[in-house]
């Protein structure tokens, strides 16, 4: 077709020259000439089109010939996460609250987040950014971030082996530590609005590493896996003053143990160790004057965590009906020094002593989710604390002492148009602030576009 | 922490190989399983991901398939995005480089097939759909020929000392299978041009190898379950244009096909899908057996 324009153009220019009048034999002869050349090359094309058109025929056959390998021929492109581009994910998760406002610090608990109050009313929530792709083939690299109005925080950033075998997998960079059963799993895919009232005593939200983790998957019958972490331990439990320092600033260790009980039963238990050495860690707690203070704490902080979970589907088919149940308990100590700033010039009534500090807590949740017909379920949910036993030493004199046990009932129902959509509304009783309960209201959407999450059990 | 050595201890008793067989082959779905036992007999130890009964589609990677993923010398499931919700979990966590994607340990039968409605636009407002094709390509006879192909040279690159037996085994299977195809074809005559309804698209390879005419799905979208509104719509136009049965499988719930052929007074059939999915249905010979029969029955 180019070739053919080609020569059109150049006759025309030939034929419209204005420098040299062109005689009538001359034309004659050009387009003699044009005519052979078009037919030539017409002659030409239609050899190739032939040729290429009996090949494309032949590679039919071929393909349709069951005793050929199929593969070059009739099978689809290779598509595969390991594609060039990365596999994006986008998720939006917003909600409508209805919840007492002001600082509402689990009672009895240092906090592990600064700010204990919730939001209200029309919220954002979480908005997440998920990119991951196989690096080559060797590893693959995922990176987590939450969105939030002037900041990005990076959830989590880390690579993963693929190909060291032997049952070992190495994760590097920052992760959710595999301690526990809902640590590794984002908000979106938690089974109601809030966190439990462990998780948020013990992590605020979930246990991040900056660090290493080796696991391995035993070559057994049975479903057997061991953890372990060394990371550098600048989030609670652990401080940023804890984590300066060669070495690890934390550690963990976890062992998961799961299998079949017949074709409609699976489930999984588990049991992690995690501990941590904080250094100065910061956190307001109320003092007998009401007001807050701030304190520091360093010395060593462990848990125990132990969970559960056992999945129900009629013939291990779960679209229909399923139910899952769930539960996890920890227990953790933590020991060393609680400097309590002076404040007394605004009002406080600590004196900036700092003195032995000791406690020993504990607590968990259950809780059961039932699909009950194809996209909706509903589930209940008992979140308990144990205020355990707390020694502020000295410090104790601008402490009142608490003993107060929190815990909430929360009931949710949740409605799931596809697969890539839920919306979800969720009552709850708290009592998780001393002295003063509350009905909470939450209806939330998670919507996630983009690349196919998997299905983690 | 005492208990917990002795438990990693007796883990690695218990891990000893079973040592008759040579390849230890895990399938995400029962049809691929049925077909490494008719290619390998007892040179393979093989074991299916799922049943008949449960979806592909939405199946978990469970403690119990880490634990089967981290021992196979060799995966083999559909592709084609049919497993993509928990394949790449089950295959990035085993922990076994032999099963990764590119690796011979790992094989994809939508790669040796003859894939069928592969999308012109993708876009999440048209429900689940498969971006690389219809990745249910096994109701297609003709496509099991061909991956047994396929399936046959890998057996033999893993474990070429059993070669030749491969070899041979699959000649045999394609020798009965051709002549089980022609009997099939001969049964399923009658049902060309027959107008159907399905539940999921995942009967189009049958439609399209007997020549049933889809002429619409319980499924508003793929992958969406069937709502009231969508299925009094699907009865309008069967009063127009009545079809002969309403066709499901039988990992799929029966309301909706049931509650659309009363109302249409067609017949309601639950085909068994794959290997697994009725009584007939024992190995693969049995499923198109069964298959036929049940088509042959409902449609006289
Ligand atoms: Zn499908």
């Amino acid at each position: 077709m180019f070739h053919r324009l080609l020569l059109a153009a150049g006759l025309a220019v030939a034929l419209a020259s204005p420098a040299r009048a062109a005689s009538p034999d001359e034309i004659a002869a050009l387009r003699a000439e044009f005519e052979s050349k078009f037919q030539s090359l017409q002659a030409d094309y239609e050899a190739r089109l032939k040729a290429l058109e009996s090949r494309v025929q032949t590679a039919e056959i071929k393909a349709d010939n069951a005793q050929q390998d199929a593969a070059a021929n009739a099978g689809p492109p290779p598509v595969s996460s390991s594609a060039f581009n990365p596999d994006i994910s986008l998720i939006l998760q917003g909600a409508y609250i209805d919840r007492a406002g002001g600082e509402r610090p689990i009672s009895g608990f240092l906090p592990a987040d600064e700010h204990a109050h919730g939001e209200r009313g029309f919220t954002l929530d979480h908005t997440e950014v998920v990119i991951s792709a196989n690096v080559d083939p060797y590893s693959r690299a995922l990176v987590n971030l939450a969105l939030a109005d002037d900041e990005v925080e990076v959830e989590e950033a880390w690579f993963q082996t693929l190909r060291l075998g032997h049952g070992l997998t190495v994760k590097g960079g920052r992760f959710r530590s595999g301690i526990g059963y809902q640590n590794e799993r984002h908000p979106h895919a938690w089974d109601f609005a809030d966190n439990s009232l462990m998780y948020s005593a013990l992590f605020g939200e979930a246990l991040k590493q900056d660090g290493l983790q080796l696991r391995w998957l035993a070559p057994t019958e049975l479903f057997l896996e061991l953890g372990a972490e060394v990371a550098k331990g600048q989030f609670f439990p652990g401080s940023d003053g804890g984590a300066d320092k060669n070495g690890a600033g934390a550690w963990a260790a976890f062992a998961h143990v799961g299998g079949d009980v017949g074709v409609a039963h699976s489930w999984r238990a588990g049991l992690s160790y995690l501990r941590a050495s904080p250094r100065e860690r910061e956190g307001f707690l109320d003092d007998i004057n009401d007001f807050e203070a701030l304190t520091a704490f360093s010395g060593r902080s462990s848990a125990w965590l132990a969970d559960f979970v056992w999945k129900w589907a009629p013939d291990g088919n779960p679209r229909q009906r399923n139910f899952i149940f769930a539960a996890e308990y920890f227990d953790r100590d933590e020991d060393g020094d609680l400097l309590c700033r002076d404040d007394s010039a605004a009002g406080g009534a600590c004196l900036g002593l700092t003195d032995r500090y000791a406690s020993a807590q504990s607590g968990g949740y259950a809780q059961a989710i039932y699909q009950f017909m194809p996209r909706w379920r509903t589930g209940l949910r008992y979140d308990r604390l144990d205020g355990g036993s707390v020694d502020f030493g000295t410090n104790g004199a601008f402490f009142e002492a608490v003993d107060f046990d929190p815990s909430r009932w929360s009931l949710m129902t949740d409605y799931s148009p596809s697969e890539f959509s839920r919306f979800r509304l969720q009552f709850a009783r708290d009592k998780s602030f001393e002295g003063d309960p509350d009905n909470q209201v939450i209806l939330q959407y998670i919507l996630s576009i983009g690349a196919h999450g998997a299905h983690k059990f | 922490m005492k208990s917990l050595f002795v438990f990693v201890l007796t883990a690695f008793f218990l891990a000893a190989p079973a040592a008759n067989a040579a390849l230890n082959v895990l399938t995400c779905e029962p049809e691929w399983a049925a077909l490494t036992q008719e290619l390998a007999g007892d040179l393979a130890q093989v074991s299916s991901a799922t049943t008949a009964l449960q979806d592909p589609h939405r199946i978990q990677a469970r403690p119990s398939l880490l634990a089967k993923a981290r021992r196979a010398d060799l995966l083999i499931c559909t592709g084609a995005e049919l497993e993509m919700g928990w394949l790449p979990l089950l295959q990035r966590e085993a922990g076994n480089a032999r099963i990764q994607p590119g690796q011979p340990g790992y094989f994809e039968a939508a790669r040796f097939a003859r894939i069928i409605e592969r999308p012109t636009a993708l876009d999440r407002a048209q429900g689940d759909v498969h971006a690389s094709g219809n990745p249910h390509l096994h109701l297609d006879p003709r496509n099991i020929a061909r991956v047994a192909d396929g399936l046959t040279k890998r057996l033999a690159d893993l474990d070429p000392v059993n070669g030749a037996r491969y070899a041979q085994r699959n000649t045999d299977f394609q020798s009965r299978w051709t002549a089980a195809m022609a009997r099939w074809e001969q049964q399923g005559a009658r049902l060309r041009g027959a107008p159907v309804v399905v539940h999921h698209r995942n009967l189009s390879y049958l439609a399209d190898w007997l020549g049933l005419q889809v002429i619409g799905e319980l499924e508003p979208r793929p992958g969406m379950e069937p709502t009231a509104g969508h299925l009094a719509e699907l009865l309008e136009t069967l009063k127009a244009t009545p079809a002969r049965m309403v066709l499901r499988t039988a990992y799929e719930s029966p309301k909706a096909s049931e509650w659309l052929a009363s109302r249409a007074t067609i017949p309601a059939l639950e085909l068994p899908y794959t290997v697994g999915g009725s009584p007939g249905a024992k190995d693969l010979f049995g499923l198109f057996d069964d298959t036929l029969s049940r088509l042959q029955q409902s449609a006289p």
